[in-house]
């Protein structure tokens, strides 16, 4: 398989062989790609940035240009087998709304996003005083598009209460997978495989 | 252009049925001019039709006849260019109305006279209709893409909507599903233009030697004001004077743009016949895809399994993204593959025409897969 992003490669490797899928805020194109040639994916793109769109486009990729806070809405119900908002959610107006339409298009969904909880999240804030610009979270407050922080444990409360079932969950530090207990202090990125 | 149709060089095909047209009429002896470049395949799979818009014609790849320019989208169709004529066998008709070959208002009718106000109003549906029957006529029954700009993108939704199983792929470029009122708007001055014009003679200038030149002129003028952006008539030309260093308090073309016009305006009438600008831009007016289909447009592509590809200019006033989004929308729900993107470009709706290299590569890597 192509080389790909840590996050990334996990998500390939639970997609059905030959599933349709849909990666909003697919970006170049890289997982929809590997999805495509490695897997056999019938595979959908939606992503915010031209250029981004242009370069998949040129690559022979169906990708739409649009937001997922807006344009979701017009895809037909369990039009795909398989939704994916990777490194995404926390960037929307309005996550909530996202994942309902992306668990009505899709019969699942993955959900990537970074744990703002990370311990060296939670050391920036409580020793420095400031917003934590770390690794994973890189742009200072005033130009971040991650504009709705969360941690895997809001994030739990949020599939609980609105009866969205975890089929599977991944937590990593860096490249490595690191345990579910304590996950919430120990992971810096979270992904999860869901359906209603 | 006073004398009947200006008859081209190219191909010209006579259809053997008549064609029976949206507005209830029939029209027998329906001839199709058009170019034809690359070779066709032995299975005939690599076909790609590229529709022209309101004003061009089927020379999109070779020099027009009467102007000698290069075809208008010589850029992309050739050897090795987007649309590779080493691999695809391209084709472009002149639709139906026009007046490059195919059948239009200045042929001549049965009765030996040209048609005039005669011809019968037709829809862009009728000009695919043509361009449907000469697919036939040549035995090609799949198209490995229709293409098209402006008009030539709404004859390629009209295609995918009525004859479904005929594209593989479709790609409509600065166009839109439904014709929007300022369009309408836009399209009536320019006819008004026309048929103000006394030389118009109630359509019936042919072999009178006067044909309503400035009308056609006037109308070609406020048009290609439309084709533009702003940014690019500042940048273009600004508020710089024609050949002259003050104003002459007069009405010359003092400015720079007045002169450009009327180039294009006087330039136009040497090319195009008015009879046929009024046909199809009435055309354009009705165009309405989702009207055709019961009021609901993601309905028009219920029935077609081509992969699609739309695609925008940020300046492009005359059909903005908005229009092309709501494509975008209708071909989600109707569940077909779609590629959409908005290109940034500075020269308004003629970018499609233009240098844009983001164009180039878009279209390459939607017919490469």
């Amino acid at each position: 398989m192509t080389r790909l992003r840590t996050d990334l490669g996990l998500i390939a490797n639970h997609v059905a062989r030959g599933a349709r899928v849909l990666d909003v805020g697919c970006g170049d194109g890289t997982l929809l790609r590997a999805l495509r040639d490695e897997r056999g994916c019938r595979v959908h793109g939606m992503e915010i940035d031209p250029a981004n769109v242009a370069e998949c486009v040129g690559r022979g990729l169906s990708v739409i240009q649009g937001d997922a806070d807006k344009d979701l809405a017009f895809y037909p119900d369990s039009a795909f087998d398989y939704a994916i908002l990777s490194q995404t959610l926390q960037t929307t107006m309005r996550p909530d709304r996202v994942m309902e339409e992306l668990l009505r298009i899709g019969r699942r969904a993955f959900v990537s996003f970074p744990n703002f909880a990370h311990w060296r999240v939670r050391m920036s804030l409580l020793w420095g005083g400031r917003m934590p610009v770390t690794r994973l979270l890189p742009v200072a407050w005033y130009e971040t598009p991650n504009i709705h922080h969360l941690t895997v444990s809001d994030f739990r409360a949020f599939v609980a209460e609105r009866g969205i079932r975890v089929e599977q969950a991944w937590f990593l530090t860096g490249d490595r997978l690191t345990s579910t207990s304590a996950a919430n202090f120990r992971a810096e990125h979270a992904i999860f495989l869901l359906s209603r | 252009m006073a004398t009947a149709a200006i008859i081209a060089a190219s191909e010209v095909l006579e259809l053997a049925e008549p064609l029976l047209l949206d507005c209830g009429q029939q029209l027998a002896g329906v001839r199709i001019a058009y170019e034809a470049y690359g070779t066709l395949s032995p299975a005939r799979d690599n076909v790609v039709l590229i529709m022209h818009a309101t004003t061009g014609d089927q020379h999109v790849a070779s020099p027009h006849p009467i102007t000698g320019k290069p075809g208008w989208w010589d850029r992309m169709v050739g050897p090795g260019k987007p649309i590779d004529t080493g691999r695809f066998y391209v084709l472009c008709a002149n639709v139906l109305g026009g007046c490059m070959g195919s059948t239009g208002p200045g042929s001549l009718a049965p009765d030996g006279r040209p048609y005039a106000m005669r011809f019968p109003v037709i829809t862009i549906r009728d000009m695919v209709r043509a361009q449907v029957a000469l697919l036939g006529a040549l035995g090609i029954d799949r198209l490995y893409c229709a293409v098209g700009g402006s008009m030539g993108g709404m004859q390629a939704l009209s295609l995918a909507a009525n004859w479904p199983h005929l594209p593989e792929r479709v790609l409509a470029i600065a166009a839109t599903a439904t014709m929007p009122a300022q369009n309408i708007a836009f399209q009536e001055v320019g006819r008004q233009a026309v048929m103000a014009d006394p030389n118009w003679q109630d359509g019936g200038y042919y072999g009178t030697g006067k044909a309503p030149d400035a009308g056609l002129a006037v109308a070609r003028m406020a048009a290609h004001i439309t084709y533009l952006s702003e940014a690019s008539l500042t940048e273009k030309f600004g508020r710089r004077l024609q050949d002259r260093t003050s104003k002459t308090f007069g009405f010359d073309a003092d400015f720079q743009v007045e002169s450009y016009l009327r180039h294009q305006g006087t330039s136009f009438t040497g090319r195009f016949d008015a009879n046929s600008y009024l046909y199809i831009t009435r055309a354009m007016s009705y165009f309405d895809l989702a009207e055709e289909h019961g009021g609901l447009l993601a309905d028009a592509f219920a029935e077609c399994r081509a992969r699609f590809c739309v695609i925008s200019f940020d300046t492009d006033w005359l059909y903005p993204t908005e229009q092309s989004r709501r494509l975008v929308h209708a071909l989600t729900a109707a569940g077909a593959p779609v590629s959409f993107v908005e290109l940034s470009a500075p020269f308004g709706h003629d970018s499609f025409l233009l240098d844009v290299p983001a164009l180039d590569r878009v279209v390459a890597g939607f017919l490469s897969q």
